[in-house]
């Protein structure tokens, strides 16, 4: 067994020695974007706190485990979470897994980027800035697989669970997923994705996101992240959004010990819509990070952010929101609202909203709170003889509801609050 | 049912309650005037367990139990009930969820099967029928945009549905209009019972000419001042508090 080299030249090291291994070696396009995004994270590495958008969370832990590339048996046989449609992609430690997926008969397109690759040329980092997100870049150089999904034209997809396992090995092992998704005109898709692992398994989860809705299509992108306790995720998904589409995501953070949620929306074209809402849900010796880039680039385009965060024990959460109105988007509607709700003394939370406005004709606000819960309400509760565990539980369902009634589709919107009912509860039922 | 004797509390460092003493028997129904500020929320958030009072001295016992020593979820499982004079509001938690949690915390404390979500609502129908109350304010948050009398009647479906040992009504019929007043006194008066007792705070005579009461009692600036009959209020409504300041 050879000594693994961490941090960031750990990883170029096993991009060379692998780069003759990985899907699409002979593909001239794929090795030259994996070529460009190495040559990219040689020059930056891990992002940095001295970087802007990096500048609350610390990526060092995840820099000093020395990650392995997964060595996973492909014929286990893994629980997998409750599905919420008939159809299923399924990833075990980032690679697709055909016998656990059900993706026959499909109304559209949904198969293992692996086998899609040659057919990806143009649409494999059409939307990826590797060159400025150095996660990005990590993702693009090792990606092995990932889902690729295309909903032709006027066909209503229904829902797509996608589901991403992480195993537990010897050795902390990080898989790249890259998933490409397409909504053609008119088309509608939701998916509902769950990422989970065991809770000892040390790995790290770096998948990116192409999205592309375009005139008129509506995509649900539900995520739960229930990643394993010592688990990192580290996403990025980038989604452009064309005339009159919609692009609704809603990100929960409830597992992992160190996770970062950054998405980066464009509204391309005049009265697109977009929701990025999101709960965090923290325990002790958990950190979070959701970072927003939204770019209003068209007119008459319509923006709701919510984020909600829930911190108990020691415990760091991040919201980061960024939306720059180009100086074509006028009578944008823009709202962005985050607020924190503190359990414990020792949990903290940043906060840093951003607006940048060039057009003049424009509706944006946006707000942030932090607070504790109410002395009122928790007696109210209590006075009706509901146990104060329970009273404060039913006040941070409360708290997160208001993100969760944000999501248009009642499937997405289920799965959440099923994912949300009862996290306090099991706080209670593990301390 | 209820003994307070010589209870005395302060609020940040204020002495509040001075020295009351009250028992309020089995099957009674005690009614509390008194002017503003003269200490009656206090002391139903005091008998309730609100945090925020020092019990300086004095004791209170329920059924012979010391009540101050118990957390408020404990008071309310043993039978306690405070309609508050400012119903809280709670964006975001469902009423019928609320009201199903609250009965069935109490019926698990008291020992009795729970109700699952179908029962519950066939429960609550009839009380929201006897109180017409319509059955849309199940489904809103609890209190949320609820009108100053929906948030009264609400308080009173909370004490029908958790059936109370003692109630206590701190200005419950604040707000109400006259056909409201009735429906809310109907719901106490259907509560009456030999094991069923409640202290009846208000500020109005009218209230009690459909809750009559079987003793009346004024508290001013801390203390029990006075203690008579239904006449009592009667008297208070012509001549105010004056003449029992001179008395007393
Ligand atoms: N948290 C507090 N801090 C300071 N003073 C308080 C606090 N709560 C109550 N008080 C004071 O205690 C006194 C009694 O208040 P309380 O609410 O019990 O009066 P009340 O008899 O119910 O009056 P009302 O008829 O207006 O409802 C008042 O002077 C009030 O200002
Ligand atoms: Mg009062």
């Amino acid at each position: 067994m050879t000594a693994l080299v961490t941090g960031a030249a750990g990883f170029l090291h096993r991009f060379e020695g692998l780069q003759q291994r990985l899907p699409g070696a002979r593909l001239p396009f794929v090795q030259a974007l994996r070529e460009q995004a190495a040559e990219a994270f040689r020059r930056q590495g891990f992002p940095t706190r001295r970087i802007e958008a990096w500048k609350y969370t610390d990526l060092r832990p995840v820099a000093e485990a020395g990650f392995d590339e997964a060595l996973t048996a492909m014929d286990d046989s893994p629980a997998l979470p409750p599905a919420h449609g008939a159809a299923r992609a399924v990833f075990v430690d980032g690679r697709f897994r055909a016998d656990l997926s059900m993706l026959d008969g499909l109304s559209y397109g949904a198969e293992s980027l692996a086998a899609a690759l040659e057919r990806q040329e143009g649409r494999l980092g059409a939307l990826a800035r590797p060159v400025e997100q150095p996660m990005a870049a990590l993702n693009t150089m090792l990606f092995e697989d990932g889902l690729v999904v295309t909903v032709p034209a006027g066909v209503a997809g229904g829902v797509l669970d996608l589901v991403s396992l992480g195993t537990a090995s010897e050795r902390p092992e990080a898989f790249h997923p890259r998933h490409l998704i397409r909504l053609e005109a008119g088309a509608s898709l939701t998916i509902i994705e769950t990422a989970t692992g065991p809770a000892e398994a040390r790995y790290l989860h770096n998948p990116v996101y192409e999205i592309e809705v375009a005139f008129g299509a509506v995509l649900t992108h539900a995520r739960l992240q229930q990643e394993g306790a010592r688990a990192f995720q580290l996403s990025t998904a980038y989604a452009r959004v064309e005339k009159g589409g919609t692009y609704d995501n809603f990100t929960l953070n409830a597992g992992g010990r160190l996770v970062r949620n950054e998405i980066h929306t464009v509204l391309a074209g005049p009265a697109a819509t977009c929701h990025m809402n999101g709960a965090q849900l923290l325990r002790d010796g958990q950190h979070a990070d959701t970072t927003t880039f939204l770019d209003h680039a068209a007119p008459d385009c319509a923006s709701r952010q919510t984020y909600k965060t829930v911190l108990s024990g020691r415990s760091r959460g991040v919201f980061q929101g960024k939306i720059h109105v180009h100086q074509v988007a006028q009578r944008t509607d823009g709202y962005q609202m985050n607020q924190a709700l503190l359990l414990s003394p020792e949990a903290e939370i940043d906060s840093k909203p951003q607006l940048e406005i060039y057009a003049d004709d424009v509706k944006c606000s946006h707000g942030a709170t932090v607070g504790a819960i109410d002395a009122e309400q928790l007696f109210y509760l209590r006075a009706r003889g509901i146990p104060e565990a329970r009273a404060r539980a039913m006040l941070v369902e409360a708290f997160l509801r208001e993100a969760i009634e944000g999501v248009q589709d009642e499937a997405a919107r289920e799965a959440l609050d099923a994912a949300v009912t009862g996290w306090w509860d099991r706080q209670g039922e593990a301390a | 049912m209820l003994k307070i004797e010589g209870l005395t509390a302060e609020v940040e460092g204020k002495q509040i309650l001075k020295g009351i003493d009250l028992e309020v028997p089995a099957g009674e129904i005690h009614a509390i005037m008194g002017p503003n500020g003269s200490g009656k929320s206090t002391l139903s958030y005091v008998l309730s367990g609100r945090e925020g009072y020092e019990i300086t001295g004095g004791s209170v016992t329920f059924n012979g139990i010391d009540l101050l020593a118990m957390e408020p979820e404990e008071r309310a499982a043993a039978g306690l009930f405070l309609a508050f004079q400012y119903p809280v509001e709670l964006p975001g938690v469902g009423n019928a969820l609320f009201l199903r949690t609250a009965l069935n915390a109490v019926r698990k404390a008291r020992g009795e099967p729970e109700l699952d979500a179908m029962q519950f609502l066939k429960v609550a129908r009839d009380r929201l029928k006897a109180l017409h109350i319509s059955e849309d304010m199940l489904k809103r948050g609890v209190n949320v945009g609820f009108s100053g009398g929906e948030k009264k009647r609400n308080e009173v479906l909370q004490m029908a549905l958790l059936s109370p040992k003692l109630a206590i009504l701190d200005e419950t019929d604040s707000g109400l209009d006259i056909d409201a007043l009735k429906i809310v006194a109907d719901g106490v008066n259907a509560l009456r019972a030999p094991g069923f007792s409640s202290l009846v705070i208000t500020h109005y005579q009218r209230l009690l000419d459909y809750i009559v009461p079987d003793k009346v009692h004024v508290l001013m600036n801390g203390r029990i001042v006075q203690t008579g009959g239904p006449e009592l209020a009667k008297q208070l409504e012509e001549s105010g508090y004056a003449s029992v300041q001179a008395a007393a």
